[in-house]
């Protein structure tokens, strides 16, 4: 049977991998490229880098004197395609086809759309129709208000009033072919995943869905593999900070019983 | 060496490329038909729809000198997703469409026959039919792959299985007819058990 897949989020700001709380704070964490060989290592299952630089290019002047940052979004794929064979997703930021068929063409096998997608849905479909669903990864941040699931876009700012469940079927019907769900709540504060509704999401689609936000410790990871049917388990910071936190969180997830790689 | 990697305009061969000069050997793109004179071996990679590949190829006018290498010259080949899919005698992705028609067999539309999530995709772990020079130092724990397909393939003669995975349903992932070799996943995407095959492939 398939396996579920353990993800890690890479996030890239200003050519850097940043640690993010509350999609708000970024501590620097390291270079791009030196992350990704760590994971390569890892033999991780899947890589997402999302680029939450929020400047239209980046601000060298940020640059750390002793971690070299990639001035372009392009070095950053080209290289890491270079030496990771596993399968990648390049998402942040993304409005017109010509930003996906420059990412698709230096080596990302995926992409991911949010605030674009939601400010022009059609985007969905035209990806779609020309790379396949598969390589459509629609991203959706989310935050509970009055216990439903409300979308959150502009990273993370902007109430959409769109509920999570209304979007996923139009996403469907549009031609994405997986589902990025991100808890804004959770993010960076280590609580365990929203399982509640990620359960919920997951049995109202057809559509692959990797969750994220929230992995305080390996033991969410094996809760949320338990009690849902979710697809792929994403987390962000949690693997920078844990030592060999990768391999060890497999090993526990394997221990016990859930179908890991 | 000349590993030769089909371009004919479906999907990422970028990756493809990266992943044989990783391990050692010369990827070279093959732009025209013309090129494929002095491959050694040739990769059919592909992502997307069949329809589209077969007129691709097509209009690319790939056929005749690919029938030429392949099935006269005996040059191995290996279609990778998509380019697997491509090698067997049709395909039902929208509507009916005539393949390659070098392996018996038929490419069918997965959704129609089961409820789980449609594409397949994620980590599978092959279950091996038949030994192949492929999977030579692969260790049976090791034979996870990685899958992305809507679509699955289903011999007609059990010799040309290599391999095949359970998703609801048994779908054959790899195979083998003499010099003419295909899976169904992504070795290119699947860390080392996938480079080892590559580079099997490359040592044939």
């Amino acid at each position: 049977m398939i396996k579920t897949r353990l993800i890690p989020v890479l996030y890239i700001k200003n050519g850097l991998i940043v640690r993010s709380e509350d999609f708000n704070y970024h501590q620097m964490i390291g270079n791009v490229v030196n992350e990704a060989k760590r994971y390569n290592e890892w033999n991780v299952d899947e890589l997402i880098y999302i680029d939450i630089s929020r400047e239209s290019s980046y601000d060298l002047r940020r640059d750390d004197h002793k971690i070299k940052s990639y001035s372009t979004i392009e070095e950053i794929v080209k290289t890491i395609s270079q030496t990771c064979f596993m399968p990648l997703t390049f998402g942040g930021g993304i409005r017109t086809l010509d930003q996906i068929d420059f990412l698709i063409k230096n080596g990302a096998d995926k992409i991911t759309l949010n605030t674009g997608a939601i400010e022009s849905p059609d985007l969905i479909k035209q990806a779609s129709e020309k790379y396949g669903s598969q390589a459509i990864v629609l991203s959706i941040d989310y935050k509970l208000i009055d216990k439903k699931p409300i979308i959150f876009s502009k990273f993370g700012q902007s109430d959409t009033g769109i509920d999570v469940f209304d979007w996923i079927k139009e996403i469907e019907r549009l031609g994405a072919g997986e589902v990025f769900l991100n808890c804004i709540d959770r993010d960076g504060k280590a609580s365990g995943y929203d399982i509640e509704t990620i359960g919920k999401v997951v049995d109202s689609t057809r559509l692959p869905v990797i969750a994220c936000g929230g992995a305080g410790d390996s033991y969410d990871f094996v809760d949320l593999a338990k009690e849902t049917k979710v697809s792929g388990i994403a987390a962000g910071n949690w693997f920078h900070f844990v030592e060999r936190s990768y391999p060890r969180a497999k090993q526990l997830m394997k221990k016990n019983g859930i179908n890991v790689r | 060496m000349k590993i030769g990697v089909v371009n004919y305009g479906m999907g990422n061969i970028a990756s493809v490329c990266n992943a044989i000069n990783f391990i050692g050997f010369e990827a070279s793109v093959i732009n025209s038909p013309n090129e494929l004179e002095t491959c050694d071996k040739i990769i059919l990679p592909g992502v997307g729809a069949f329809p589209v590949a077969m007129k691709n190829l097509n209009e690319l006018q790939f056929i005749e000198p690919l029938n030429e290498k392949v099935i006269s010259k005996k040059t191995p080949i290996i279609g990778l997703c998509l380019g697997m899919q491509l090698l067997f005698d049709s395909s039902e992705e929208h509507g009916k469409h005539d393949g390659l028609g070098w392996v018996k067999g038929q490419v069918k539309d997965l959704k129609s026959e089961i409820t789980l999530t449609v594409p397949h995709m994620g980590w599978n772990r092959l279950e091996v039919k038949k030994e192949s020079k492929l999977l030579i130092g692969i260790p049976e724990e090791e034979l996870d792959y990685y899958f992305v397909h809507s679509f699955y393939c289903k011999c007609e003669n059990h010799a040309d299985i290599i391999a095949a995975v359970n998703y609801g349903i048994e779908m054959d992932v790899m195979i083998q007819k003499d010099n003419i070799y295909g899976c169904q996943f992504h070795p290119e995407k699947s860390q080392k058990s996938g480079l080892e095959l590559l580079k099997n492939f490359c040592n044939l």
